[in-house]
């Protein structure tokens, strides 16, 4: 049964984790969760990405947040990596499983995938 | 909107762009009914703009902070042949502001949306959280048992409930933030518990 001592135990870990770094986290993957990116799908990719980043144990580089309508709905659902001194990288028309690669091989092995980026996209 | 649980999601996000410091979440599910409650003391809406709000027309080319997300919940407890209901009352000077969003779903509908990942939802809206705290509560009830016919209609008492307050979280976890995948991963957890004590003994039978 899950209970709040574990959470407690998750702010021991976090907070080692914390004083052994410096610096920010330098990655924000940013998903778009307005009603058009949330009709389409957001909702499974964000969950996605969260337990990704968790399970690589890359939450102390990467933060996963949530942002309203980018503009392009129709290409939701819409993920931007943004990495200080890099350009910031869209992905769109995002699932479950290409959210599963992004965390893998941009963000852990640091090479972006160009087939799912604005542009690139044919799916 | 495939879920009433992305209906949910969509809502409390506008919770969340309303300025709210306190979102209530309330689910009252009974055997025939599922009565889903938004609530926030967020800036709230003016009587022309809770009118605009519930009309997808208006809405759609106008403000952003208000969208599609009223009419679709609208439609979906209406196609039930449920109810809607939106009450809001404008944050001036000392008078403080509130939104209440009220959807009322008759559960054995053909047109009823199923509920669905109510959990990832959740995680979904405490990882979009800022200052805000979030109440989400779940009660279950079952007239199993009760006489038919009785007047004790008001006298039924939750089965169970399923429930996450993340003031209380904030309180154990200090600095560390809502938004961590750790912290989302346990939410996640704490509230799948809850849900099989809950629908556990159903699913047996």
């Amino acid at each position: 049964m899950k209970s709040l001592k574990e959470l407690a135990e998750i702010r021991e870990r976090m907070n080692k984790k914390l004083s052994l770094r410096e610096g920010e986290r330098d990655i924000r993957i940013v998903v778009g969760m307005a009603t058009c990116g949330i009709a389409a799908g957001a909702r499974p990719v964000l969950s996605t990405l969260n337990e990704e980043v968790a399970s690589q144990g890359l939450s102390d580089k990467a933060t996963v947040v949530q942002t309203g309508c980018i503009g392009i709905c129709q290409h939701e659902p819409v993920v931007e990596v943004f990495e200080a001194g890099k350009d910031k990288i869209t992905y769109v028309k995002m699932t479950p499983e290409k959210a599963k690669r992004v965390v893998a091989e941009h963000i852990r092995d640091g090479k972006p995938i160009a087939e799912y980026t604005i542009g690139n996209s044919t799916t | 909107m495939k879920e009433l649980s992305l209906n949910i999601l969509d809502l409390a996000q506008n919770s969340i762009k309303a300025g709210a410091k306190n979102i209530k979440i309330t689910l009252l599910e009974y055997d025939d009914v599922l009565i889903i409650e938004i609530y926030d003391d967020g800036k709230g809406m003016s009587l022309k703009e809770k009118q605009r709000a519930e009309d997808p027309f208006f809405t759609t080319r106008t403000t952003r902070a208000v969208g599609l997300g009223i009419p679709f919940f609208k439609s979906a407890a209406e196609q039930t042949g449920g109810s809607f209901e939106a009450q809001s009352q404008e944050r001036s000077g000392s008078s403080p502001g509130f939104t209440k969003i009220t959807g009322c779903f008759n559960k054995n509908s053909i047109d009823f949306t199923p509920l669905g990942d109510i959990i990832a939802t959740v995680c979904a809206i405490v990882g979009g959280l800022e200052e805000q705290n979030l109440l989400f509560t779940h009660k279950l009830f079952k007239s199993q048992g009760l006489e038919n016919n009785n007047q004790n209609n008001d006298k039924i008492t939750p089965y169970g409930t399923a429930e996450l307050d993340t003031s209380e979280m904030r309180e154990i976890l200090g600095d560390i933030p809502l938004r961590s995948p750790e912290v989302i991963l346990w939410v996640k957890d704490f509230l799948a518990n809850q849900y099989a004590a809950l629908y556990g003994d159903e699913n047996k039978n």
